[in-house]
């Protein structure tokens, strides 16, 4: 294996059971890897898999075969509780409907991965302030997710997702919900994690427009993989063109 | 995940459901209250009881004639009998170490005593030297009894003030040296005033206290020679040297007298029962009852419980995708349970300190109308504390294991 893989898929199939015999196959045996430092994305029609894909890739799901290695760690064999260290520390989920935590304040929400990693109070919120700064929100840190609007909401999930410095960052159409130009801004946070931090990115999105932006393109049909080939910004080397955006 | 960020979170949750949270806790608070309430009633009581009982003498001992156990028809009770004065002597003799006195006493009948419009009602006891000392009068005003009252049979007699009140406008020294003349079973007996003494209330008052009966003392021999009652005693009471072993002592009791006096007798014997065996019963009585009765309050808890358990259910329904989010951001198991059965708890534990407030309160106020001093039982509120964290546990636990099993992608999954 080369050193610089940061996941690998290896023969996936995962299928659902609805009713006792209908047996209904939605990914049928793929294979790809990630490098790490990658910004990648995962483009495709609505059902076509891209959502049971990454949760699986995230270790939410379990797939029903095949092999699953997340920077050095074999998912497929791990407990849960080990699946929970996994998401814990090594996973940033960011989704389409943002997913903070009601009646908590951005702060806190940020702080939550870090609860869970056991990370004490002092540190949790000076981390919390550092990324809430990351993003631009410092002026909402106390506002309750209902007070924020869902560019902001959004911006406190990335945050909240970079909260143990994952090594992977996973992104579920975040900015399906929002308005293109809110969601040019979400697009620039991620650009920027990527260029200044390294961060490996896994986008998923079924706009073509913005998988192009992003250094590699995995398109989905049926379950299957259909094309991997590079984006617009990526050189044979994988080194990162500089490009003057627009804003 | 510490303690105390899961205590803000599920004070967060109940905080914003206040309406919902407040019911759920109801059941939870009536039922804690009726259990403090009960057992606050009941340790009263029992603190009332023990003291009145102090009162009549923690040294004494009832030693009395009572039935054997026998399958026939036990004949009659015939003077025969009875206690006699020949036998208190030589068991007096035999343990003077032990007795410091023997109090007697004769219910010469209860009375009337009229003077105008005004009235009073008496119960004439006749008592010897000890039994007056043992009833630990306060002097008001006059004398004590003297031998000579109890050697010749004068006819003198020590009064209530309550006595007092009613016939001589409260003047305790108007009434010394007066006669009384009290109607007793159609006949008339007379007695000089020598004392008056302060009347302790120890029974709930009901009606008039104008028409309350008090104690009316006269000497023992004044008592027989009236009653022509002179044979003996169904039971005495034995003052005891204190510090000795009561229990030890009434049995000793019991076996001299049923040895030296009642062995030929076919259908009685002598009991002894000293009062420190009867605090225990009394005691056990009324702990008994009290607690049969917060039994029957804890089965409200129980109803509260499942009340607590519901809203659980309902809320980690409602907090589906909440716990799936924890979940993805790596929350275990584990937490996602302690979470759940922390919000409970609380409930729980917020509901059994109202209901505790509230209970002490009830008790408050039923011994208050009743009209004593309530005696908070700290043991009871500990109790209730860890009884109902119990509860939180105990009903929140199935709710909270629902929601720590659920499946990361369901839970984000459910709409
Ligand atoms: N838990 C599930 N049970 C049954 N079918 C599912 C489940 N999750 C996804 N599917 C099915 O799998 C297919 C792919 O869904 P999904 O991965 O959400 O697609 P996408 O995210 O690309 O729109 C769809 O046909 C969907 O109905
Ligand atoms: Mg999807």
């Amino acid at each position: 294996m080369e050193e610089n893989v940061m996941l690998k898929l290896t023969d996936i199939h995962k299928s659902f059971f609805i009713g006792t015999p209908n047996e209904f196959e939605v990914l049928h045996g793929l294979d790809f890897s990630v490098k790490q430092g990658e910004f990648v994305s995962i483009v495709g029609a609505s059902g076509s898999g891209k959502s049971t894909l990454m949760n699986i890739i995230g270790a939410l799901d379990r797939p029903t075969s095949g092999d699953y290695v997340l920077d050095g760690v074999d998912v497929i064999k791990a407990h849960d509780n080990e699946l929970s260290a996994i998401r814990n520390k090594k996973i940033g989920f960011v989704f389409q409907t943002y997913n903070l935590i009601a009646r908590t304040n951005a702060l806190k929400n940020i702080e939550l991965p870090m609860l869970y990693a056991g990370v004490s109070a002092s540190k949790r919120t000076a981390r919390a302030k550092e990324l809430l700064e990351m993003v631009g929100m410092t002026d909402r840190m106390h506002h309750n997710p209902d007070e924020l609007s869902g560019g902001q909401k959004q911006r406190v999930a990335i945050a909240r997702a970079m909260a143990n410095n994952p090594a992977i960052i996973l992104a579920d159409e975040p900015t399906g919900a929002l308005d293109s130009v809110t969601g040019r801004h979400i697009m620039d946070i991620f650009h920027e994690l990527h260029e200044k931090q390294g961060k490996t990115i896994i986008l998923i999105t079924h706009s073509p427009e913005l998988s192009r932006e992003t250094q590699r393109i995995i398109t989905l049909k049926d379950g299957s993989i259909i094309s991997d080939e590079p984006g617009r910004t990526v050189s044979t080397q994988g080194a990162i063109e500089e490009e003057v955006t627009e804003c | 995940m510490l303690i105390w960020e899961n205590i803000t979170i599920a004070l967060a949750g109940l905080k914003s459901n206040l309406m919902r949270t407040l019911l759920t806790m109801l059941g939870i608070i009536i039922g804690i209250a009726s259990v403090i309430a009960i057992m606050t009633v009941g340790n009263s009581i029992k603190s009332m009881v023990n003291s009145n009982m102090m009162d009549l003498g923690a040294n004494d001992m009832t030693v009395g004639v009572t039935q054997r156990d026998s399958e026939d028809d036990v004949r009659d009770i015939r003077d025969t009998d009875l206690i006699t004065v020949d036998m208190l002597e030589d068991y007096k003799k035999e343990y003077s170490d032990k007795i410091k006195g023997i109090a007697l006493n004769v219910s010469a009948g209860n009375g009337v005593v009229r003077q105008g419009a005004d009235y009073a009602n008496v119960a004439i006891e006749g008592v010897n030297a000890d039994a007056y000392t043992s009833l630990n009068n306060d002097l008001l005003a006059g004398r004590e009894f003297i031998d000579v009252d109890f050697d010749k049979g004068k006819k003198v007699c020590i009064v209530s003030d309550k006595f007092v009140e009613n016939l001589y406008e409260g003047d305790n020294k108007k009434a010394l040296g007066q006669t009384v003349e009290v109607e007793c079973y159609g006949k008339i007996y007379d007695y000089h005033i020598v004392g008056v003494y302060k009347y302790e209330n120890q029974m709930i008052i009901s009606g008039q206290t104008k028409d309350i009966t008090t104690s009316l003392y006269i000497p023992l021999l004044t008592a027989q020679n009236q009653t022509h009652y002179t044979s003996g005693f169904n039971y005495v009471t034995v003052v005891t040297t204190p510090g000795i072993d009561g229990e030890a002592f009434a049995k000793t009791t019991q076996d001299y007298f049923n040895i030296k006096f009642y062995a030929n007798n076919d259908a009685y014997e002598i009991m002894a029962i000293s009062m420190a065996s009867m605090l225990d019963m009394v005691d056990t009585l009324i702990g008994g009852v009290s607690l049969g009765l917060s039994i029957i309050a804890a089965i409200s808890l129980v109803v509260g419980g499942i009340g607590v358990m519901n809203i659980m259910l309902v809320s980690i329904t409602e907090r589906t995708k909440e716990i799936g989010t924890r979940k993805a951001l790596g929350a275990t198991n584990g937490s996602i349970r302690l979470q759940f059965i922390t919000e409970s708890v609380i409930i729980c534990i917020i509901g059994g300190i109202i209901g505790i407030i509230l209970g002490i309160g009830m008790g408050m106020l039923g011994m208050k109308i009743l009209g004593y001093d309530a005696a908070i039982s700290s043991q009871s509120i500990l109790i209730a504390v860890c009884f109902s964290m119990a509860i939180g546990i105990f009903f929140g636990y199935y709710p909270a294991n629902k929601a720590a099993k659920l499946n990361p992608i369901d839970a984000l999954r459910y709409e």
